[in-house]
């Protein structure tokens, strides 16, 4: 081992955070604790569990020996204090705002956000009471305007689904400061390789594991990871941390946890009250994935880069909207928030409209047509018709999935073969 | 000593070296953090010993309370301030008086007087400001790592159990020639 008061690089941390040898057995992988519960020492042991005094295991809705390895590794990488593994990314974000809002808040979110976040706050948080107001993250003062004293908090997505969008975490990170709300950040494409939400003030980072991070299309999952950096007891507007809590005899989560509190009121009151707990055995599968992370990520950025400039090249194509390319719009924010790449997902516009969209999804043999993105292999969809087909035409164009529009998330094969893909089907007729 | 940045082998020589520790300013009430870390280290085999003026009636968790630090009739390793920081210094005053003086003055999250700091290091005390003992045990043992939290540590050696139960951790050695 390094000295200790050597602060390990990021590849180190993808493969040792969190997963010491197993205590018990010696096994130097991360066993999968594939278990529902956990035995007691003796009553006084569940008791002290219960009451939240002493750390520990339960029950795996609550905890989990594999999964915990998964919530530190994240953590660690992210540069937060605490980590909460959930089922799914959507999971995440709904764990997030149940310890946040209570009826009647609002938050502010970007539009330009993956289609099934919107949808989730659009419509599902209706019923929990809970208003999304939607700002544009091309006009940054619509952020500081959409806010009310009803705020609860902001979300946005470091690197935006599907369009290739950066957004100004730092400018936003201030608002929020200023509001006095924490800046929640979907660190989902960027990765933590890519791009350090923390750095430039955000409080809480969500994941959707089921992408770069597990990376290998085989497992959904989600993260929270708490910043540490919000205070929480400022005012009463955060009762779930800041007020004697009902649930666990009057214990006030922020003063009794400090600054990993808001990760443990996802997880005791969240968690273990709305149920989304994340399989030990997705968790393992995660974790072999992060262990080559950065080698992925820069393998992804690199071969994206390529096929995004063999695509400007096109005669059958109008657009192509990538912040790695020199002339990109939001190439000056990809420099500063993603400078070793700006990811592997992005959208390109055909002059052929709908139906060269349809054509070309149809008639690729390399590039899987599916719903989703972050796989080693290269993917393909045409959001109009598929993931964003339940938003109106125009939340569609607002969140860059227009008619013409066709995702991309280029994978880890051969950058040759994969352009070689392409271009057959674009030249099929 | 740089306050606002310990080293892990020096929180780790000092939770590894005291065994009798003076907590001031604890609270008999369950739900209180300063019960939670009483009792924790209670669970981790410290003797621990309850100081507050006001809650001398009854024991906590079966040990007697003392009103002041003075009263106690054992020598004591270190003093763990559970005080907001106004009320640091004479408790450091009233601990550099104790015969034998404790070697540790442990001041909780939140809690920190530099001025008190070095009145008990220029007489060759160790401080620490502004951590919970609770949570640096729970972090060094790796048992906070079961609540996903980020204990700062990588090791290719595996976590000792503490031999008093399946889910009681030991620190593990300190690095001496680190602990300074
Ligand atoms: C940016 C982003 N956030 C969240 C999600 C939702 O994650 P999950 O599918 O794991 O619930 C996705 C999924 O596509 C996504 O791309």
């Amino acid at each position: 081992m390094p000295d200790a008061e050597r602060t390990p690089g990021f590849a180190t941390l993808s493969i040792h955070a969190g997963a010491k040898p197993d205590p018990t057995t010696g096994a130097r992988v991360t066993p999968i604790y594939q278990t529902t519960s956990f035995v007691f020492d003796d009553v006084d042991h569940a008791a002290a569990l219960f009451g939240l005094q002493t750390f520990g295991n339960i029950y795996t809705r609550i905890g989990n020996p594999t999964c915990a390895v998964l919530e530190e590794r994240v953590a660690a990488l992210e540069g937060g204090t605490a980590g909460l593994a959930v089922a799914s990314g959507h999971a995440a974000q709904v764990i997030v705002m149940h310890a946040l809002m209570t009826p009647g808040d609002e938050l502010v979110a970007s539009k330009k956000l993956y289609g099934g976040s919107i949808n989730q706050m659009n419509h599902s948080y209706k019923n929990f009471g809970w208003n999304v107001v939607w700002a544009d993250p091309d006009d940054l003062p619509s952020f500081e305007k959409a806010i009310t004293p009803k705020t609860k908090c902001i979300f946005i997505e470091s690197i935006a689904n599907p369009g290739g969008i950066i957004t100004d975490i730092e400018a936003i990170a201030k608002m929020a400061r200023k509001a006095g709300v924490p800046l929640i950040v979907d660190n989902t494409l960027a990765t933590p390789y890519l791009c350090k939400p923390f750095d430039y003030g955000a409080d809480i980072i969500v994941h959707s594991l089921t992408k770069f991070l597990g990376g290998h299309g085989n497992s959904i999952g989600g993260l929270i990871v708490d910043g540490g950096t919000f205070n929480w007891s400022r005012d009463k507007k955060y009762p779930m941390l800041s007020e004697p809590r009902p649930e666990y005899q009057g214990i006030i989560l922020h003063e009794t946890f400090g600054n990993f509190a808001f990760a443990i009121a996802c997880r005791v009151l969240g968690l273990r009250d709305l149920g989304p707990a994340l399989s030990p055995f997705n968790a393992f599968l995660v974790l072999t994935g992060i262990e080559t992370l950065p080698l992925r990520m820069q393998r992804h950025c690199d071969n994206t880069l390529a096929v995004a400039e063999w695509l400007s090249k096109r005669p059958e194509v109008l657009w192509v909207s990538y912040p790695g390319l020199a002339g990109d719009k939001y190439h000056k924010l990809a420099k500063k928030y993603s400078p070793k790449g700006a990811g592997a997902v992005f959208t390109f516009g055909l002059k052929g409209g709908y139906d060269a969209g349809v054509k070309l999804v149809s008639s690729v043999k390399l590039f899987s047509h599916l719903a989703n993105i972050g796989d080693t292999r290269s993917l393909i969809i045409h959001p109009a018709s598929t993931t964003h087909r339940q938003l109106s035409d125009a939340q569609k164009v607002q969140a860059g999935a227009g008619p013409d529009v066709v995702r991309l998330s280029v994978g880890l094969e051969d950058k040759e073969d994969i352009i070689a893909d392409l271009e057959q089907g674009l030249s099929t007729k | 000593m740089n306050h606002d940045n310990y080293s892990d082998n020096y929180i780790r020589s000092i939770l590894n070296t005291v065994k009798t520790i003076a907590m001031v300013g604890i609270s008999p009430k369950e739900n209180r953090p300063s019960y939670f870390a009483f009792k924790y280290l209670l669970d981790r085999g410290y003797r621990m010993i309850p100081v507050n003026p006001g809650q001398t009636a009854k024991p906590i968790l079966k040990q007697k309370v003392y009103a002041t630090l003075s009263d106690i009739p054992e020598p004591v390793d270190m003093v763990d301030i559970f005080r907001s920081s106004e009320h640091v210094l004479p408790i450091v005053e009233e601990s550099l008086r104790l015969t034998p003086r404790p070697q540790v003055i442990w001041m909780q999250l939140t809690v920190r007087d530099d001025e008190a700091a070095s009145l008990a290091e220029k007489v060759g005390l160790k401080v620490v400001m502004n951590r919970c003992p609770k949570i640096e045990y729970g972090r060094l043992s790796s048992e906070i790592s079961w609540i996903g939290v980020n204990s700062r540590t990588l090791s290719s050696k595996r976590a000792q159990n503490l031999g008093t139960g399946l889910q009681r951790m030991s620190l593990g050695k300190s690095d001496k020639k680190d602990a300074r």
